[in-house]
């Protein structure tokens, strides 16, 4: 990548990075109100008539879901609203008349989106500190893992943008798809907890490897295996990546 | 020398078979200052839209500086800046933050792009405004963003697409000296506009499009010469019932001033000396319309079949 580019590059990430920065208030601090709660619900107050689940306490299995389910949620919204946001104030319209390469907007806006996932984890991370002594088996699987699903749903929230042609259409995939997704994604329970069927049926659900993976990072512990869940997670970074490139390239939802 | 701007056969059919453009010829020369006009829906915010790589052509070939869009698009869009006909940069950015990152988009250093900040801000009359959000600019305010933004990259070719509509008349001549300004400096600028005497006053060449085609393409001097009758108002100290103007065409509007039709080769001599001879003293004239104002409607209504 040439300095003209990285420069370019950097100029989006500072602008994405302002714009989370500037909306703290609708952008960390609903996260850290609703898992704050997840934490006091499901881990002291039910998870303690629970008991065990796979040999660690109910909040120990749940931590390391709640934070992917705030990384998937934050990449995602991030930038389906920046980029869905720049598209109906046509502000979009600064970087398509500039020299900036298509693959550089699109690293450029999910750079933007991975870092408030990741912020978002963290704050998530260190508020269930006050709820539980988080033990890391494996540092490098965790950031490898929650890099890869922050860029991976970035990527989603894009191309949600793209096709958005108003406000409503942004909140349906989360809503109808990713909410669902993430819930039966194995965040609160183990899917060796399911019948033989609903089993089968969970490996079919992408959220379910990403999950498993972070948790192994912290707990040692995945019910699937984590190479397959790594190769998954990459094999949709491909897709999406590829797909989304095919989509400014042609200048859907930008051009006419 | 280079063409700044290079259009052969550019064509433009929308999804909804809407034909914009039709086959457009254009040639711009480099530090020209140069109108393109046209009625509203003439295909002129098409034509920028496609040089500017907003929209995508159906047909034909354009250059900037040389560099075709088809093939060095890049090299093409680094030339050219662009000033939209509306607002649409980030309302809720600074003003610095939205000229630094626009340099930043076009590989611009930071250290740099906070020099032409100040540089451009500052002659645009925003430097003391650079840490107001952009939605609490005044109309005008906003304009001159605008136009600064679209320098931070120092662009050879800028198109402005109506860059002074809803500007009030003093700040808008000090934006036409400030566009004189950068012009002189080596700037090539596209202008259209609604207001044609700002076009006769800055420009030097003149396109006029209408349904997609170029209808006229020429000097702003010869195009001002085809004018064959130009209309003056006069206004008068006093209007005799029995006042006289052999030779012309005139109509009263008041007690005090008339209407006066001027064939070019007629002159305006024997009007005064008329004038002069039944005791009637002229106190002011003016144009009835803007000379460009005339000849455009003229021909875009004759490129209609319609006849003034």
């Amino acid at each position: 990548m040439n300095g003209r580019y990285l420069i370019a590059l950097q100029s989006i990430l500072t602008k994405e990075i302002t714009r989370f920065m500037r909306i703290w208030v609708q952008t960390l601090v609903p996260p850290a109100i609703t898992m704050s709660l997840y934490f006091v619900i499901f881990g002291s107050l039910i998870g303690s008539r629970i008991g065990e689940m796979n040999g660690f306490s109910y909040m120990e299995f749940i931590v390391p879901g709640l934070i992917m389910m705030s990384v998937i949620t934050n990449s995602y919204a991030n930038v389906a609203s920046s980029f869905f946001s720049a598209k109906f104030q046509r502000n979009v319209e600064e970087l398509l008349v500039a020299p900036v390469p298509n693959y550089i907007i699109v690293l450029g806006y999910v750079g933007g989106g991975m870092a408030r996932g990741i912020l978002v984890g963290l704050i998530v991370t260190v508020l269930s500190l006050f709820f539980v002594t988080i033990s890391i088996h494996n540092l490098a699987i965790i950031i490898l893992t929650v890099v890869l699903t922050s860029m991976l749903f970035a990527l989603g929230g894009l191309i949600n943008a793209v096709y958005a042609k108003t406000f409503d259409d942004i909140s349906i995939i989360p809503t109808f798809v990713l909410t669902p997704l993430t819930y039966l994604g194995g965040v609160f329970y183990s899917l060796t907890l399911l019948p033989g069927f609903w089993q089968q049926l969970a490996q079919l659900n992408p959220i379910v490897y990403m999950v498993n993976a972070f948790r192994f990072g912290f707990l040692g512990y995945s019910d699937v295996n984590l190479w397959l869940a790594l190769a998954v997670v990459v094999g949709f970074i491909l897709v999406l990546f590829s797909y989304a490139m095919y989509l400014i390239n042609k200048g859907i939802g930008l051009r006419s | 020398m280079t063409l700044a701007l290079d259009i052969k056969d550019l064509h433009k059919i929308y999804r909804s078979g809407t034909v914009a453009l039709s086959g457009i010829d254009l040639q711009v020369q480099q530090g020209d200052f140069f109108a393109l006009l046209g009625p509203n829906g003439a295909g002129k915010s098409t034509t920028i839209g496609i040089i500017s790589a907003l929209v995508n052509k159906s047909r034909g070939q354009v250059k900037v500086f040389g560099f075709d869009l088809d093939t060095e698009l890049e090299a093409a869009k680094s030339q050219l800046g662009l000033v939209p006909q509306e607002f649409n940069f980030n309302q809720f950015e600074t003003l610095l933050q939205i000229v630094v990152n626009q340099a930043g988009y076009y590989g611009v250093p930071r250290a740099v792009a906070l020099q032409r900040a100040e540089k451009y801000l500052g002659q645009l009359g925003l430097w003391e405004k650079r840490h107001a959000r952009a939605r609490e600019l005044s109309g005008g305010m906003k304009r001159r963003l605008m136009i600064a933004r679209a320098l931070m990259h120092e662009p050879r070719l800028l198109i402005l697409d109506e860059p002074t509509a809803g500007v009030d008349i003093e700040l808008r001549r000090s934006m036409w000296e400030f566009l004189r300004t950068i012009n002189q400096q080596g700037v090539t600028i596209i202008l259209t506009t609604h207001y044609l005497e700002e076009a006769e006053m800055l420009c030097r060449n003149i396109a006029i499009i209408d349904k997609g085609q170029i209808i006229e393409n020429t000097s702003m001097k010869a195009l001002l010469s085809k004018l064959g009758k130009e209309t003056f108002i006069l206004d008068l100290d006093q209007l005799p019932d029995s006042l006289q103007l052999a030779g012309f065409v005139w109509r009263k509007l008041d007690q005090h001033s008339v209407e006066v039709d001027v064939e070019k080769s007629a002159g305006l001599n024997p009007i005064f000396e008329q004038l002069s001879a039944q005791q009637v003293k002229v106190l002011s004239m003016r144009n009835k319309a803007n000379r460009l104002e005339e000849l455009f409607v003229n021909l875009v209504e004759h490129g209609r079949g319609q006849t003034k």
